[in-house]
């Protein structure tokens, strides 16, 4: 990507940076920003937030359960409230602040991890579908195949197989971020393949990359500097919604066991844990819920605001 | 605090109720007027031969009546038969193979026709028809012959000895028939008797006037039941539907019922709905205990499949009895009990906690929780944290504890619990919980089942049918241990394995003596509980219903129908 960066002439009056363009598109849109406001907000308090408020989400504290969060105070003067517990405790004692903490790192984690895993996969597969004319038969059918395979029965089979090797090498905990990750990112490529593909096709036929090839330049150079950047909008689509689903799909598989341990909180888990209580304390359903529902809306914005400001024609180049 | 209260008013009115009732009950028939009934599961049937359901089972229940029925402790009460028949009266052979009951006398069915001998044997006749798919056919297992003595004996002869021979026309899910009415209805003809199956003649205290499949029966006082002063009640409305949750609310909170049958509810739910002051939840204890199993062998995934988690490998730290007492001692069972269950549960150390003749009374020395004793008794054996990493080792083996179970909220709290229990005697746990359609689904295939037990401990809750504990007992003999040669089949998930326990449990199967089976029943519970901590129960989960403050002499019961004693019931006067 740094050849786009540079490839402003030499010799014109006043030498503009690119990515300064996009950015100046970017900030012209109010929701993008607001959204990537938020997303950089609830990164830090994931990432951050436990060496601050050093309560261990784990601890369980069964005398102070229970306890309402400290807006309570507002309306009903006799609610259980207490300052060591802002957002209140669960059933159990455990604090409820410290563990959308860690939920929230687990679930960026995964959800982060698993798009690029799988925005990259589908990529390359567009790519090369899409380019090598050869590769196309076989690549689009194996993706084919791939879209036809339902992914609970998959986890399943892959837990079954590959879960006692994966705790033995890397711990309980980091066994299952692996095998979950690579799970959601190997069935969630396939949309991106297939845009991928379709946007390549038609990109290859057009005159600048005609007149790409006939100076000489080799097939690895004219997808990296005419194709990508060309495509980066559907792709930069298909992630923020990979995103949103890699942590919705993380939250799914939690509640059916198959996920993280029942002690390792996400903010998926902690959500189907408080349905059962979700009348007598709509707190603990309610913040989890936003907070899954506004960084996925934080990151779709992102993914609008972006593809404005990559593509050429609004930008007005 | 508020808990407290509402645990010890709920007591108190259990216990006072038979006391309400000696003192309040003026002993006129239909003299209380009208009792309304909800079951959120609807009846859709009144004959219990035609249907497994609990729901159709107990409204029957009402109507038909069994020789002997089970009362709240699990002993059994006469109700048509004079007496109990047992060895020591000679009503049970000395060989064990024949039982001879004697109907009381005078009885008459609800149409004034007499009840004899032949409606036994016909009953008999009608589920062991063999083109009848009969619901209660088990009941009758072993049944050679019944025949009528005479018009008021009935002798039931067995293939084999019964050291149980309780079985046939005893308990609300085998009650007796009517001869005359059923006739025309045997074999594959039965479930076209439309009008027998919903409207069947009985001789319990009530008879249907009006029945309305899944939803409503009506019914009203029987003119000829045996006790000319019971019912209490003329009429009563048997409503049937909605949910747990609705039932509950139309008790406790709105009063439109009088009774509703199995709340299945979170403590703090039933609560709250208590709190509205109309009625008052019950409960009572049947043998469904929730238990940690220790695994005695070795599930490492190193071991080849041949021999991981089966006899050849023992458990490199739990076949280390201190260990395992230790980890028992670390549990406070009241704790789980409150966050769990509440009114529905109580904290156990008996695997088989009912009963009354089974249950191992005096072994309660778990109900209390000894962390400092469990630290004590760890560092004597000599597991000690040798290289500072906050977990207890000996000999170069960690602590490590792999504690599964199946996904179920207050399983997993449970879990969270115990792991922070164990925590505090140096022992590190890893939870997993398994989806239940895998870990109880029994597919030799799948690692995860809980008869591979492919963990250290695990979690979950299990009970006996009926009131006798043999078979349960009988489960944790060597050779039923799961194993590859068994398709991983088999009752004993622990591995356990003590010659001593075997014989005596081939003694049990040998003994008729109520008393003596009850003495050889406690001694294998304490077996597998105190004396080795091979199994250790946390609660034992019952059953809660609710009735109104107006309506007395509600005995919960879990060994019979919960309408067991529908006749003593009455109103409370204002």
């Amino acid at each position: 990507m740094s050849d786009l960066t540079t490839s402003a002439p030499a010799a014109a009056p006043k030498p503009r940076n690119q990515w300064l363009d996009v950015w100046a598109q970017f900030r012209t849109h109010k929701g993008a920003v607001l959204g990537l406001g938020f997303l950089a907000f609830i990164t830090l308090f994931a990432a951050l937030g436990p060496t601050l408020w050093g309560v261990d989400p784990g601890d369980l504290d069964i005398r102070n359960k229970d306890v309402r969060p400290i807006y309570h105070m507002l309306f009903d003067s006799d609610a259980k409230v207490s300052w060591a517990h802002p957002m209140g405790t669960d059933n159990l004692g455990r604090d409820i602040m410290a563990n959308i903490m860690q939920g929230g790192r687990i679930s960026l984690a995964v959800g982060w991890t698993a798009m690029i895993l799988a925005v990259f996969i589908g990529t390359l597969v567009g790519v090369l579908a899409g380019y090598f004319r050869k590769a196309d038969g076989l690549l689009m059918r194996f993706t084919d195949l791939v879209l036809a395979l339902p992914l609970l029965p998959l986890l399943l089979v892959m837990m079954l197989l590959f879960r006692d090797p994966l705790r033995a090498a890397f711990g309980p905990e980091n066994g299952i971020f692996i095998l979950i990750v690579v799970g959601i990112g190997i069935t969630s490529w396939m949309q991106t393949a297939r845009i991928v593909r379709g946007d390549i096709m038609a990109l290859k036929e057009r005159e600048f990359v005609l007149a790409a090839r006939s100076i000489g330049t080799p097939s690895r150079r004219i997808i990296t500097r005419h194709l990508l950047p060309n495509v980066l909008s559907p792709i930069m689509v298909s992630a923020t919604l990979g995103l949103a689903t890699a942590i919705i799909t993380e939250s799914a598989l939690s509640f059916l066991g198959l996920g993280f341990p029942s002690d390792f909180p996400t903010w998926g888990k902690i959500l189907f844990d408080s349905v059962d209580r979700m009348t007598a304390f709509p707190e603990r359903v309610i913040w989890p819920g936003l907070a899954i529902s506004l960084t996925v809306l934080a990151v779709n914005y992102i993914g609008d605001g972006l593809r404005d400001a990559l593509d050429p024609k609004i930008r007005g180049l | 605090m508020k808990l407290k209260t509402a645990l010890m008013g709920a007591a108190a009115a259990v216990a006072f109720t038979p006391l309400a009732f000696a003192q309040e009950h003026d002993g006129v028939r239909g003299s209380s007027g009208h009792l309304n009934i909800i079951y959120w599961q609807a009846p859709s049937i009144l004959n219990p031969f035609l249907s497994g359901g609990t729901k159709d089972v107990e409204a029957s229940s009402i109507i038909l009546e069994p020789l002997a029925r089970y009362d709240n402790t699990g002993a059994l009460v006469p109700y048509l038969a004079e007496d109990i028949p047992t060895v020591a009266n000679g009503g049970v052979s000395e060989d064990l193979t024949t039982i001879t009951w004697t109907l009381k006398e005078g009885l008459l069915w609800s149409d004034g026709t007499p009840v004899t001998a032949a409606d036994a044997v016909f009953t008999a006749e009608y589920c062991m028809h063999p083109e009848g798919g009969c619901a209660q056919l088990s009941k009758y297992n072993g049944v050679e012959n019944v025949e009528a003595v005479d018009d008021r004996t009935i002798r039931i002869t067995f293939a084999t000895p019964q050291p149980n021979p309780y079985g046939p026309m005893v308990g609300g899910q085998s009650p007796i028939l009517q001869a005359a009415q059923f006739a025309d209805c045997l074999g594959a003809r039965a479930p076209e008797c439309t009008d027998a199956n919903f409207g069947p003649i009985g001789t319990g205290p009530f008879v249907v006037t009006d029945f309305r499949t899944n939803d409503v029966i009506q019914l009203e006082a029987n003119p000829n039941y045996r006790d000319a002063s019971k019912p209490a009640f003329a009429t009563v409305t048997f409503k049937g539907g909605g949910d747990a949750t609705a039932a509950g609310r139309a008790v406790l909170e709105t009063g439109e019922f009088d009774y509703a049958w199995n709340l299945q509810l979170a403590p703090d739910v039933i609560q709250s709905m208590a709190a509205a002051g109309m009625g008052t939840p019950v409960s009572a204890f049947g043998t469904l205990v929730e238990r940690i199993e220790m695994n005695l062998t070795n599930p490492s995934p190193d071991l080849p499949p041949e021999t991981r988690s089966t006899a050849a490998e023992p458990h490199p730290f739990l076949s280390d009895e201190n260990v395992r007492r230790a980890l028992s001692m670390a549990i406070d069972r009241e704790l789980l009990v409150e966050v769990g269950y509440g009114q529905a549960g109580r904290a156990t150390c008996n695997l088989v906690p009912g009963p009354e003749i089974y249950a191992s009374l005096d072994n309660t020395g778990c109900l209390v929780q000894d962390i400092d004793g469990a630290n004590a008794l760890l560092n004597e054996a000599g597991w000690i944290d040798s290289n500072g990493n906050g977990i207890r080792d000996k000999d170069g083996v960690e602590l490590n504890i792999l504690f599964q179970t199946s996904t179920n909220a207050v399983r997993q709290d449970f879990q969270a619990l115990i792991k922070d229990m164990w925590d505090q005697i140096g022992v590190e746990t890893e939870l997993r919980n398994i989806d239940s359609s895998v870990f109880f689904g029994g597919d030799p295939g799948s690692p995860d089942t809980f008869e591979k037990f492919y963990a250290d401990v695990e979690m979950y809750a299990n009970n006996f049918d009926g009131t006798d504990p043999q078979a349960y007992l009988a489960g944790y003999t060597c050779e039923k241990a799961p194993r590859p040669e068994t398709q991983w089949q088999g009752e004993n998930i622990n591995r356990f394995c003590d010659p001593a326990y075997d014989a005596l449990v081939a003694e049990l199967q040998q003994t008729a003596d109520i008393d003596e089976r009850g003495r050889i029943a406690r001694q294998l519970n304490d077996m597998l509980t105190k004396d080795s901590m091979v199994i250790v129960p946390l609660v034992d989960r019952g059953r809660v219903s609710a009735h109104a403050n107006s309506l007395g002499g509600v005995v919960l019961n879990t060994w019979d129908s919960e309408l067991w004693n529908v006749a003593d019931w009455f109103r409370i006067a204002e």
